[in-house]
C-alpha cells in the first residue's frame, strides 16, 4: 500500500464489505470492511489488533463512519479475515448502496446536554436495519445518523435520515445560582430568539424567559448551568430526511424535518425504529436507481413523500426560523 | 451484592454489535467501567442524563483537549464521580499499525475506564472516563508513546481528512500529508484556546467527501481538477457490454447534460467545459473514467451546525488553488480567515455567522480576495 500511494487505478467492490484496489503497477490490496459500535473497550481494540496483526502485517484502519477496515494485498487473507471478524461478533459489510453505521453522540453516557441516548438509540436502529449492512440492494447510499441535541454534533443536518434529541420544555431558572455561577450578558446573547432577557427587578442578578419565544433549543443551558430543560417525559427525538454532503448529481442538501417529536421508550425506541424502518421500506421501493433520499424527494415532491409514508404533516413543519420564506412554495406547481 | 440492570441488558441482543457487552466486558476489571453501567442503567430508568453540567480540567501548558465530566449521583456511582473525557489526536486517515494501538490500550487500561470512542465524530480518539489526578499522568504516558492530545474549547479542533491517495484512485491531493502538516503547523491553535469560538478544518481529496467536509468545518478543503476528464473508451465499452444502460443511468443523470452516448462509433463524450466536477460518472464507471490531471482544491468556508443562526453549509471561497507542500499559500489564506475572525468575531461566533453578519464583501476585501461568479448560486434580487 505506501509502495502504491497516490498510484491507484481504480476499484472495484467484490462483495458487501470487501474492496479491491488495483494500482497503475498492477498490485492490488483487499480491504474488510466490518461494522463497530463505536464505544467499545480496549480488550475490542485489542481483539482487532490480533486479527491485523495474523493477517494484515499489522496494520489497520477506521472510517469516517466508525467502520474498521482489514487490509490485506493477499486474496488469500479474505475470507480468513471475515471468519474471524465474524466470529468477534462484528458484522461484514457497510459498502455501496446499502445502510452503513450510524453516525452518532454522546447521550446519556457522558453528556450533561443530551435529550435522548445516542449508542442505546443506535443499537436498536442497527438491528432492526442490520440486513441493509450486509447486503447493497438500496437504490442509492443511505446515510443515517443521531445527535442527542439540537448542537448536532457529527452529521445529521445532511443526511439521507437522522434523528435528533429534542426538549419540549421551558428552563427551569435557578435565580440564586445564576447570579453565582453565569455571565448574564452571554446567557442572553445565547438565545436565537431573544426570548432569554435580564430580570425586571434590577436587584435580582438573574434572567427571565419569555415562555412564548423559548422553543427549547437549550443552548442558554450550555452557557448557563442554572438553566437546566432536561424533562423526562418531555424529551423526546425528531426525525429528518433528504440530507446528503456529496456532490454527485445534484449539490449538497440539508436534511428537513418530518417528524417533529417521538417520545424517548428506552431500551428499544420502537416509535423511532418503526418510522425509519418504514421509510426505508418505502424509499427502496419507490426511489429510482442512484436516487438518494433528497434527490427522490426532490422529485416525487414533499406532499407525496408525506402521502407515501403516511406521515401527518403539521404546522410544525412549516418553518418559522431564519430564512423561512426560501423554504415556502411559491409557484402553483403542485401535486393533489 | 451485584446490581441489576435488566433495560440495558436488553440491549445486549440483537445482531449489531452491543456496546453494552463492551462496557460489561470491562466492568469485570475496572470499578469506573462498572459505575458506567449503573449511570446507563439509571438514565434508561428515569430517561434523562445523570451527568452534572460542564467542568473545566486539564493538563498543565495546554487550554484544551480534556472534557470535564462529573456524575450527579456521586454517592451511588463513587467511581464515577469524575469521569474525564481525553480527545487523542488521531493519524491522518486513521490508519494505525497493532503496535500503536497496543501501547494506547497499555496506558488507558492504566489510568482509565478502559473505555474509548474509535472515533470522535472530529476525528480524535476518545478516551471515556479518568479522574482528575490521572489526567496528568496519563497525558504524560501518552505523549511518551509518541500520541498528543486534540482540540477542544475555542480553538482549532483537530483536523481530518479522508484515506485520500493512500487507498482511493480518486484523490485530486494529498489529504493525509497535508493534515498531518497542518496539524504540526498549528500545534499552538489547537491546545491553547483564544479565540470567539471553535474552528474546524477538514480536507477531502475529491467532491465526493467522504469526510463531510462541506458541512462539519469551517474551512473546507475539497480535491478538484481543472482539465478534462480522462475517458479510456475500451473501459467504457467494457461496460456498456457487460450490460450497464449507458444513457438512462450515467448520461441522463449527468447534472449538466456534458456526457453524450455515440450508439454508433461507441463513444462516450464530454463536453469538457460544461462539466462541473459532480462525480457521478466517474464513481459509476471506476475503470472507465478519471479526474483531469491538473488537479487541486476547492477552498470553502463557514460550514456549523444549527446554533446560533441556522446550520449552514461551506460555500466556495477559492474555486481553485494549487495544492503542494509546504502548502504555503493555504496556510496564508487561512491565518487571514482567523486573523479577520479573531478581531471582529463576537463571543461564541462561528466564523460562517460572522460573514453573515458582516457581509461577503467586507470579508473578502479584509482578506485581500477579489469576488468571482463562483462564490454564488445566484446573484442577490435586491437592490
Amino acid at each position: 500500500m505506501e509502495k502504491n500511494y497516490g498510484q491507484w487505478k481504480y476499484h472495484e467492490i467484490l462483495k458487501p464489505g470487501v474492496l479491491r484496489h488495483v494500482s497503475e503497477t498492477g498490485d492490488e490490496v483487499f480491504t474488510v470492511r466490518a461494522g463497530s459500535p463505536r464505544l467499545v473497550s480496549i480488550d475490542f481494540i485489542r481483539d482487532l489488533c490480533d486479527i491485523a496483526d495474523k493477517y494484515c502485517d499489522g496494520h489497520l484502519r477506521f472510517t469516517s463512519r466508525y467502520n474498521i477496515e482489514f487490509i490485506t494485498p493477499n486474496k488469500k487473507n479474505v475470507n480468513p479475515i471475515i471468519e474471524e471478524t465474524r466470529k468477534i461478533g462484528l458484522p461484514v459489510g457497510g459498502t455501496g448502496n446499502g445502510i452503513s453505521n450510524i453516525v452518532h453522540t454522546q447521550g446519556w453516557i457522558h453528556c450533561h446536554s443530551a435529550a435522548t441516548d445516542a449508542s442505546g438509540i443506535v443499537k436498536a436502529l442497527m438491528d432492526e436495519l442490520h440486513n441493509y449492512f450486509t447486503t447493497m440492494k438500496l437504490p442509492g447510499k443511505l446515510r443515517v445518523s443521531l445527535a442527542c441535541c439540537i448542537n448536532m454534533c457529527g452529521a445529521v443536518h445532511c443526511s439521507d435520515l437522522a434523528i435528533v434529541g429534542v426538549h419540549t420544555k421551558v428552563p427551569k431558572i435557578d435565580h440564586e445560582k445564576v447570579g453565582a455561577i453565569c455571565e448574564i450578558p452571554t446567557t442572553i446573547s445565547s438565545c436565537p430568539t431573544g426570548a432569554v432577557r435580564r430580570h425586571p427587578d434590577k436587584e435580582v442578578k438573574s434572567v427571565v424567559i419569555r415562555e412564548d419565544l423559548c422553543m427549547y433549543c437549550g443552548n442558554c443551558f450550555t452557557v448557563c448551568p442554572a438553566m437546566p430543560l432536561a424533562d423526562a417525559e418531555g424529551d423526546g427525538v425528531a426525525i429528518y430526511a433528504g440530507g446528503k454532503v456529496s456532490n454527485a448529481r445534484k449539490p449538497p442538501m440539508f436534511s428537513r424535518l418530518i417528524v417533529p417529536y417521538l417520545p424517548n421508550h428506552p431500551p428499544r425506541w420502537p416509535e423511532v425504529v418503526g418510522i425509519i424502518k418504514k421509510i426505508v421500506e418505502v424509499y427502496a421501493k419507490k426511489a429510482r436507481k442512484y436516487e438518494r433520499m433528497g434527490e427522490w424527494i426532490e422529485r416525487i415532491g414533499w406532499e407525496q413523500f408525506f402521502q407515501l409514508t403516511e406521515i401527518p404533516f403539521t404546522e410544525q413543519h412549516i418553518d418559522d426560523y431564519t430564512h423561512a420564506r426560501e423554504t415556502f412554495r411559491t409557484t402553483t406547481q403542485f401535486k393533489w | 451484592m451485584e446490581e441489576k440492570t435488566p433495560l440495558i441488558d436488553e440491549l445486549e441482543k440483537g445482531p449489531w454489535p452491543s456496546y453494552v457487552k463492551e462496557i460489561k466486558r470491562m466492568a469485570k476489571k475496572n470499578a469506573a467501567a462498572k459505575d458506567l453501567l449503573g449511570v446507563q442503567e439509571l438514565s434508561f430508568k428515569e430517561k434523562v442524563t445523570h451527568w452534572k453540567h460542564g467542568g473545566i480540567v486539564g493538563v498543565t501548558g495546554y487550554g484544551g483537549g480534556v472534557i470535564g465530566r462529573y456524575c450527579d449521583s456521586p454517592e451511588k456511582f463513587p467511581n464515577v464521580s469524575s469521569f474525564h473525557t481525553l480527545r487523542v489526536n488521531h493519524p491522518g486517515g486513521w490508519f494505525y499499525t497493532t503496535k500503536a494501538l497496543r501501547k494506547i490500550c497499555d496506558v488507558w487500561e492504566k489510568f482509565g475506564s478502559g473505555m474509548t470512542n474509535f472515533h470522535g465524530s472530529t476525528g480524535d480518539i476518545i478516551l471515556l472516563g479518568t479522574t482528575t489526578e490521572n489526567l496528568q499522568p496519563c497525558f504524560n504516558a501518552l505523549t511518551e508513546i509518541g500520541y498528543d492530545l486534540g482540540g477542544s474549547g475555542s480553538c482549532l479542533r483537530t483536523p481530518t481528512a479522508c484515506v485520500g491517495p493512500a487507498r482511493c484512485e480518486w484523490s485530486c491531493i494529498d489529504t493525509l500529508d497535508m493534515v498531518h502538516n497542518l496539524t504540526m503547523e498549528f500545534q499552538d491553535e489547537i491546545h491553547r484556546p483564544r479565540w470567539p469560538y471553535k474552528s474546524k478544518i477538514k480536507i477531502s481529496g475529491c467532491p465526493n467527501d467522504c469526510v463531510a467536509a462541506i458541512a462539519r468545518a469551517d474551512i473546507t478543503i475539497i480535491g478538484t481538477w481543472r482539465d478534462s476528464l480522462k475517458i479510456d473508451q475500451k473501459a467504457v465499452r467494457e461496460y456498456v457490454k457487460s450490460g450497464m444502460d449507458i444513457r438512462t443511468d450515467i448520461v441522463a443523470r449527468c447534472p449538466t447534460n456534458a456526457l453524450e452516448w455515440d450508439e454508433k462509433a461507441q463513444e462516450l463524450r464530454l463536453i469538457p467545459q460544461d462539466c462541473v466536477r459532480c462525480m457521478h460518472c466517474i464513481n459509476k464507471m471506476t475503470k472507465a473514467i478519471r479526474p483531469g490531471n491538473d488537479k487541486g482544491a476547492t477552498i470553502l468556508i463557514g460550514g456549523k451546525a444549527p446554533i446560533l443562526k441556522g446550520a449552514m453549509l461551506s460555500s466556495v471561497l477559492i474555486p481553485f488553488m494549487k495544492i503542494e507542500p509546504p502548502y504555503t499559500e493555504i496556510k496564508d489564506l487561512i491565518r487571514k480567515i482567523w486573523d479577520w475572525w479573531d478581531e471582529n468575531g463576537r463571543t461564541r461566533e462561528r466564523v460562517g455567522e460572522l460573514i453573515e453578519r458582516l457581509g461577503m464583501r467586507n470579508f473578502l476585501k479584509a482578506i485581500g480576495l477579489k469576488p468571482t461568479p463562483q462564490m454564488i448560486k445566484a446573484p442577490r434580487t435586491n437592490p
